[in-house]
């Protein structure tokens, strides 16, 4: 992993919820990984993860029951977890912004496109509404919103899905921030939106120059938009790869399942090979790697052991024992074979 | 939005034209001639049947009905039984009184519900919150006319700081005024401490978070706007209720008000007077119930749609 | 493929106006034009996927087949039966061979009945097992849907969503159907569970002859499960074809730019993508003549004032039909877009 020029190191993060009865939900348990900068890195996971839980703990946007337990978040370091309410505020929005899933939602419903996009202005730049006023429009501009001078006065119900997602990234970009982290932004949008979408954070990366991180369940988007992809499964990462050897060379059975139970539009298959069982429920986590009653590699070293998130050559990582000195299993184990 | 208040004032028409009708229906209705309840149950006929020609009930009912509509329209309600005044002009002074009444209760229950709602919402489950839900319950659940004598007997009667009696002077507000406005404040607190926490879950807040905005610009910006909008509705459903529910209030505090007069006119079968108060109360009850309704459209753009 | 197979349902010149209120009196001043003319048919024992964006009126068509809704005007057959002319009571005994899972499974399940008691209740309707027989074919219908036969006395909230969809399932199949529609039923899964449910829906396709009428945006899922494909825009049908034709040889230029606009899991796959331009419009002003055309980047003015119908040209196979006036000068290059809108990356 590129070590030196990341903008964003994330240290065995630890984010739980506590529920009634001192019953603890290991949300995130014990994230690491690194974003490059520039870059754009994806976190793939299906629901339950933490994923989403891992974006919010970045910001320090978690609230009562959950709470961030240990780990660093070191941005331009910086440590998060150590920074007070008031240093997280200068750089919520300013320096770190976020974009979310559901663009229909995500708008304040009594307040104009303008009016919202301003307030970042107001709050990290000191500007009256009359100063923002051109900056505003400018934004709307660059987001790609047709006649921004009459969008600014409209409401969020005026606006379709996918403008109302370019006014949330007009506004996540309003102060030019060093890291965008993008949560599911197209995944509620129609493919021939989405892919408008895409483009346009793309674009605006190259033009500003930004760090994004991509949270995402869906492949597709990944492979299509990230440089680096950290796979989660059950609050850790299991494997950590470049965007082209995760798909070449995928290496952990989870990711090998993801890429065999998907359904793709750009090739015919005979059949697609599922994960078996579900996704283990949080109060009823196995002891030793959190996938091994779905794997079919599994041995007892596997259900008694949780293996470590292991360096793999330059910017590779992966937790599975199968990769290790330990492995009992089968010595000519191949995780991987393409399918055709 | 034109079109909308357009449209609502069309729809008062029926409600309008109900609520006469009911009225109306409700003195003939009655068993017995009305005349006869009016001039009393052993007046002779002779008398009865005068004052049925005088108020015009030996006409049918459906000339009686339009004759009744076209007096209220000009708001004529017809002449007093017990004062052979004009009811309109006795009812005016007292329907002011009461008007004065509920506006400065309504207000006092805004102001305390709406502060009491978003602190118990934003400090939830503390012991603030706690507190104030359970004042709240307590002000829900206590009668009124019983909070009006207790007050009464310690700030007027024990400790004089207060006129027990009468209304005009600030003096004489304060206590009919906080009376009649727990009950609406309590409400009110409720509805505010739901709704904002409703809100505060959303997204949007979650947006504005993400933004670098302040906790406390959060609550007075971004979420007090939205969670008013269902307030508003159960401010104005108060504001009528008080309307009419000022009756105990007043008699408590010998308030020459609306519902005093409403009792007083039962008392005397002031028929009439009695079906003129029905009409103006539930006229103003119409007319608030369409001022929320616009002012909840104005508060919720999104429901502007056409 | 299933060509030669009898017809089991035929849509007609299908319409679902939904009306909007408006006005000082509240009358009826436009309609929701979801579905506009739509006609198609489903043979027996094949699966026909509906694809298209929000407010394409794929899911309405679905509802409007099972009459959830009530069709404005056209002609639904169904085995040789009316659907649109039946009352109320043999609509519900047509009911029986026609089933519907929703994306919700959830939404759709009495959170008070047990899993047992919402099968048993679909089998009393319909009468199709004797009542001694329930419990066996219950255990039977957990056990093929991949549930364990004690879990049938559990509540629906006690289930994983892969698993409420499952018992969705179980509860489509347990009145025995000729036709289900499946209507974002895959949707809301995650991946490794959506792949179970699809397989499982293939397997029964296989062993019980069932039709499946496949309503999805996914086109991933669609390619996997379809023998036949309509793309729908704006409430009506652009193209349909069988499978290979629609995704080896898309012919409409809106089928061209959704196939291109999906994401391929593929980082090292260059693709042209054809970016549209604007939003969907809304089904209540659609464009006239095509659809498409406010978006489409051939689009002349022709394609404002006249409307394309489904035609199948030379370079097309056969059952396959596109509904554009250049879709045959698009093929050899001599219509040219007005505009540039592909992004190659």
């Amino acid at each position: 992993m590129s070590k030196e020029n990341s903008i964003l190191k994330i240290n065995n993060l630890q984010t739980s919820f506590f529920l009634e009865g001192d019953n603890e939900v290991k949300a995130v348990d014990g994230v690491t990984f690194d974003v490059p900068k520039g870059k754009t890195l994806g976190i793939v996971g299906e629901s339950g993860s933490g994923k989403s839980i891992t974006a919010m703990s970045i910001l320090k946007l978690i609230g009562h029951p959950g709470k961030i337990k240990g780990g660093e978040i070191l941005f331009n370091d910086q440590n998060l977890v150590e920074s007070s309410e008031k240093e997280m505020r200068k750089i919520r929005g300013n320096r770190i912004s976020m974009i979310f899933q559901e663009p229909m939602t995500s708008l304040n419903p009594v307040y104009t496109v303008g009016q919202q996009i301003s307030e970042s202005y107001s709050i990290h730049q000191g500007l009256s509404k009359k100063e923002s006023k051109k900056k505003v429009i400018e934004m709307l501009k660059l987001v790609g919103i047709p006649s921004p001078e009459k969008r600014i006065n409209q409401y969020p119900f005026e606006l379709s899905g996918g403008m109302r997602q370019r006014v949330m990234i007009a506004m996540a970009l309003a102060c030019r921030p060093e890291l965008l982290i993008a949560d599911e932004p197209t995944t509620a949008l129609d493919v021939t939106i989405q892919a408008q979408i895409l483009e346009l954070i793309r674009e605006l990366q190259d033009e500003l120059g930004m760090s994004v991180i991509f949270i995402t369940h869906d492949l597709g988007v990944v492979a299509e938009t990230c440089d680096y992809v950290a796979v989660m499964y059950c609050g850790k990462v299991v494997e950590y790869a470049d965007v082209k050897t995760l798909f070449k060379n995928p290496r952990h059975p989870y990711t090998v399942g993801l890429l065999n139970s998907l359904p793709r539009s750009d090739m015919d298959q005979e059949e697609l090979i599922p994960i078996k069982g579900t996704v283990p429920s949080p109060d009823d986590m196995p002891e030793g790697c959190r996938f091994a009653p779905r794997c079919p590699f599994a041995t007892d070293l596997c259900r008694e052991k949780l293996p470590n998130l292991d360096d793999i050559g330059d910017a590779e990582q992966i937790r599975c024992w199968i990769y290790t000195d330990e492995w009992d299993g089968d010595p000519e184990v191949k995780v991987y074979e393409p399918q055709k | 939005m034109t079109t909308y208040i357009i449209r609502r004032i069309f729809q008062l028409i029926p409600v309008l034209f109900g609520v006469t009708l009911f009225v109306f229906l409700l003195m003939h209705l009655t068993p017995g001639k009305p005349a006869q309840i009016m001039a009393g149950e052993s007046a002779p006929t002779h008398v009865v049947e005068r004052m049925e020609q005088r108020l015009g009930l030996d006409q049918p009912y459906h000339i009686q009905y339009v004759r009744f509509v076209s007096n209220i329209a000009q708001l004529d309600f017809g002449v007093s039984m017990r004062s052979n005044l004009p009811i309109i002009d006795e009812i005016r002074p007292k329907f002011w009184v009461t008007l004065e009444l509920a506006i400065y209760s309504t207000i006092l229950s805004i102001f305390i519900g709406i502060i009491a709602g978003i602190v118990s919402a934003v400090r939830r489950h503390s012991k603030s919150d706690i507190i104030i839900m359970l004042v709240a319950l307590f002000g829900l659940s206590m009668p009124n006319f019983w909070l009006g004598l207790m007050l009464m007997q310690w700030f007027a009667i024990n400790w004089g700081w207060f006129p027990p009696t009468g209304w005009g002077t600030p003096g004489q507000v304060v206590l009919p005024v906080i009376t009649l406005g727990t009950a609406g404040a309590a409400v009110i607190a409720r509805m505010t401490r739901s709704s904002m926490l409703e809100v505060i879950s959303q997204d949007y807040i979650r947006t504005a978070r993400a933004k670098g905005v302040k906790e406390r610009v959060i609550i007075y910006r971004h979420a007090l706007k939205n969670a008013l909008i269902p307030v508003v509705t159960v401010i104005g459903l108060q504001f009528g209720a008080l309307l009419s529910g000022t009756v105990l209030t007043e008699t408590v505090f010998a308030i020459n008000g609306m519902g005093r007069y409403v009792i007083d006119s039962i008392i005397a079968r002031d028929f009439p007077a009695v079906q003129a108060t029905i009409i103006i109360i539930s006229v103003l009850f119409v007319f608030v119930n369409l001022i929320v309704d616009i002012s909840y459209r104005y508060l919720n753009k999104r429901i502007d749609l056409d | 493929m299933n060509r030669k197979n009898k017809e089991l349902l035929s849509v007609e010149n299908l319409k679902q106006y939904f009306p909007i209120k408006g006005g000082i009196f509240g009358r009826t001043v436009n309609n929701v034009k979801a579905v506009d003319d739509v006609s198609f048919t489903v043979y027996e024992g094949e699966t026909v996927s509906i694809v298209g964006e929000s407010g394409c009126g794929k899911s309405t068509t679905g509802r409007a087949i099972l009459r959830l809704d009530t069709p404005t005007s056209g002609k639904v057959e169904f085995d040789g039966v009316d659907l649109v002319s039946l009352n109320k009571k043999q609509m519900r005994k047509m009911r029986k061979d026609m089933q519907i899972i929703f994306q919700d499974p959830y939404a759709s399940l009495n959170p008070r009945q047990t899993v047992r008691q919402i099968l048993n209740e679909a089998m009393e309707i319909q009468n199709v097992v004797p009542k001694s027989d329930r419990d066996d074919r219950i255990a039977e219908l957990m056990k093929t849907v991949g549930l364990q036969p004690f879990q049938a006395d559990r509540f629906p909230h006690e289930f994983s969503g892969g698993q409420r969809q499952r018992i969705g399932i179980a509860r489509a199949l347990s009145v025995d159907p000729k036709l289900i529609i499946c209507d974002e039923a895959v949707s809301a899964l995650d991946v490794s569970i959506q792949a179970q449910v699809l397989n499982l829906l293939q397997r029964f396709q296989r062993e019980m002859n069932l039709t499946y009428l496949f309503i999805s945006h996914d086109l991933g899922v669609v390619r996997h499960i379809s023998d036949r494909i309509i793309v729908m825009y704006l409430g009506k049908i652009v193209e349909i074809g069988d499978k290979e034709s629609i995704f080896e040889n898309p012919q409409h230029p809106y089928t061209k730019a959704l196939l291109s606009a999906i994401p391929v899991p593929d980082p090292e796959i260059k693709k042209e993508r054809i970016l549209l331009q604007g939003d969907i419009p809304s089904p209540i002003d659609p464009p006239t003549g095509c659809r498409f055309h406010t978006r489409c980047p051939f689009a002349t003015d022709k394609c404002k004032e006249e409307l394309p119908v489904l035609e199948s040209l030379s370079h097309m196979t056969e059952g396959h039909e596109a509904a554009c006036h250049y879709a045959k000068e698009i093929e050899t290059g001599e219509h040219k877009p007005t505009k540039d809108i592909t992004k190659v990356r």
